[in-house]
């Protein structure tokens, strides 16, 4: 895998989590969860379904607000805050500038009636532009990033395929040149040579656009090829961390060597 | 005069105290949008029961009432409204715009400068400009709390994208007072600019959405656009038939099966103080002579 282009300025965290913990009266979907992430590096949150992953990433993207603990995110300025103290409004501007989210259901993330341009320029007009055709060169130049014929700007998504609406989904996140990126099942129903095609667009944008990301997938094999860490879950707790191919190649726990042993030879 | 069954302008003191307190809430923020308990009005929805009620509201009986219906004084849904306020609140009636005080509108604001003293109810079907693109009500007053208002430019967006150019021609969206987005109700966009720092107070009343927002007189009203596609009036090009008038809205008017056409104003009272004034359209002479263009 390619050097990331732009290295980190500094070895500050980017985002930190302590000791997370979220439960549903007496569900408890995750608990005492802490990890700092660096800007460039991705990291994998890999688990059966139920183990607490997606109530994860809910938390570190504040959309949920945690039960115990907090996450820390370092803002453009260098400061280091805590996402419970931010106001709805920055939290909301953080979360479509600073940020992207890219949903497994692509009809979540995308607005499925307004045509492409429109779904890449959103985020553009929402942070203040006001001029067509920049708006527009943008949204092609973000169309042929993502390997989408700019033919197809004016078209509305729901015409697309659902590996096109997937990487329309990328490029109207990337618009902003977010620094963190969620990933909720990014590859999820989607068949296998889709999957491949889309898991090499992202590898190559996050690191030619030095990107963090926190990709929650259950799928070992994404895993493998896009994140630099791992962590397993298992009933809301963290059971292993590590290097990705230390993880998946020599795996500690009975639980992470089971799921490594379940994926079919190829 | 005043039929004894009823209360002053059909509401009861109670329900006028309650729609008055949302309509000077209205007026303290300009372009927000103030729920209240719209009551059932005898008339069906999208005949301007929002309107109606404002205006039973704020009528008192010194004022003298107009009522308009797409610029128009005398179809159907502008003499009821204007029957039903001079049976049951007994107020003088007019045509005329410079002698109301208060006008009810549906879809038009008069050619006729309004001056300070007026009052426009305006009768509004859906009042939240955001509607068609963010479906759920939470989270369109969530942005208008924020001021995220990226969304409306989306619109404006996929106008152009569509159709070379913004087409949305009625319910243009506007922002008041720098801060809050509105829908204009389906006014023309023509009439936007009008809107802007108008002397008359402007109301605007949605009975079915249960919603009341208002433009306080001297207030800025700005058309949203684009800088490379910037906000533009339309009318058709053509002076009006009747009146002759180059500078109103008109309304086009389909005169046979073969292709024939008129344009005139759609603001009645606006073209006949026209003509009497002696000013000329090309149909005016000859009024009846449908029969010549076949």
């Amino acid at each position: 895998m390619a050097e990331p282009q732009n290295p980190p300025q500094d070895d500050q965290p980017l985002l930190v989590a302590e000791h997370l913990g979220k439960n549903y009266g007496r569900l408890i979907a995750c608990r005492d969860v802490s990890f700092a992430l660096y800007s460039g590096e991705v990291l994998a949150v890999v688990g059966e379904s139920g183990s607490g992953k997606s109530t994860l990433l809910q938390l570190l993207s504040a959309q949920l607000a945690p039960s115990a603990g907090r996450v820390s995110y370092r803002m453009r300025d260098g400061v280091l805050r805590d996402l419970a103290s931010l106001g709805e409004a920055e939290r909301r501007f953080l979360f479509r500038t600073d940020w992207g989210y890219v949903h497994q259901d692509s009809a979540q993330g995308l607005r499925m009636a307004v045509s492409a341009g429109a779904n890449v320029g959103e985020r553009l007009m929402a942070v203040g532009w006001n001029h067509y055709g920049r708006i527009r060169d943008s949204a092609s130049s973000w169309l042929e990033r993502v390997e989408i014929d700019t033919a197809r700007i004016d078209d509305a998504p729901r015409t697309y395929s659902g590996g096109m609406r997937q990487r329309l989904q990328i490029a109207r996140n990337l618009v902003t040149e977010p620094r963190l990126v969620f990933m909720d099942e990014p590859t999820g129903g989607l068949d296998v040579s889709v999957q491949a095609r889309l898991l090499d667009l992202m590898r190559n944008l996050v690191s030619e656009l030095g990107l963090a990301a926190i990709v929650v997938t259950h799928d070992l094999a994404v895993a493998r090829l896009l994140s630099h860490r791992v962590m397993v879950m298992k009933g809301g707790r963290v059971i292993e961390t590590g290097l990705t191919d230390q993880v998946l190649d020599d795996p500690r726990e009975p639980y992470t060597q089971l799921l490594v042993s379940s994926i079919l030879p190829a | 005069m005043n039929a004894p069954a009823y209360n002053f302008a059909y509401l009861d003191e109670q329900t006028k105290r309650m729609i008055r307190r949302a309509i000077l809430k209205a007026i303290a923020i300009p372009g927000y949008q103030v729920p209240f308990a719209s009551r059932e009005m005898p008339m069906p929805y999208g005949w301007g029961t929002g309107g109606v009620q404002v205006t039973a509201a704020i009528l008192g009986p010194q004022d003298v009432l107009k009522v308009i219906d797409q610029g128009s004084d005398d179809t159907t849904n502008a003499i009821s409204i204007r029957k039903f306020f001079g049976k049951t609140a007994g107020v003088a009636t007019t045509t005329s715009t410079a002698d109301a005080t208060v006008i009810q509108t549906r879809h038009r604001i008069p050619e006729a400068p309004l001056h300070a003293g007026q009052v426009l109810v305006y009768q509004v079907p859906i009042p939240e400009p955001l509607r068609f693109l963010e479906p759920r009500e939470t989270e369109t007053r969530r942005m208008h709390a924020l001021g995220e208002y990226g969304l409306m430019h989306v619109k404006l967006y996929e106008d152009i994208a569509r159709f070379g150019h913004i087409a949305t021609s009625y319910a243009y969206p506007v922002k008041v007072n720098a801060r809050y987005v509105m829908d204009p109700s389906p006014t023309p966009k023509f009439d936007n600019p009008k809107m802007d720092k108008c002397p008359a107070l402007q109301l605007f009343g949605a009975g079915r959405e249960k919603r009341i927002y208002a433009i306080p007189p001297h207030t800025h009203v700005v058309s949203l656009d684009f800088e490379d596609h910037p906000f533009t009036r339309y009318r058709f090009d053509a002076p009006c038939a009747l009146c002759g008038a180059g500078n109103s809205y008109l309304d086009e008017i389909v005169t046979d099966d073969k292709g024939g056409r008129m344009f005139v104003c759609s603001d009645t009272d606006y073209c006949e103080a026209r003509q009497m004034a002696g000013h000329r359209g090309s149909e005016s002479a000859a009024p009846h002579e449908e029969s010549a263009h076949g």
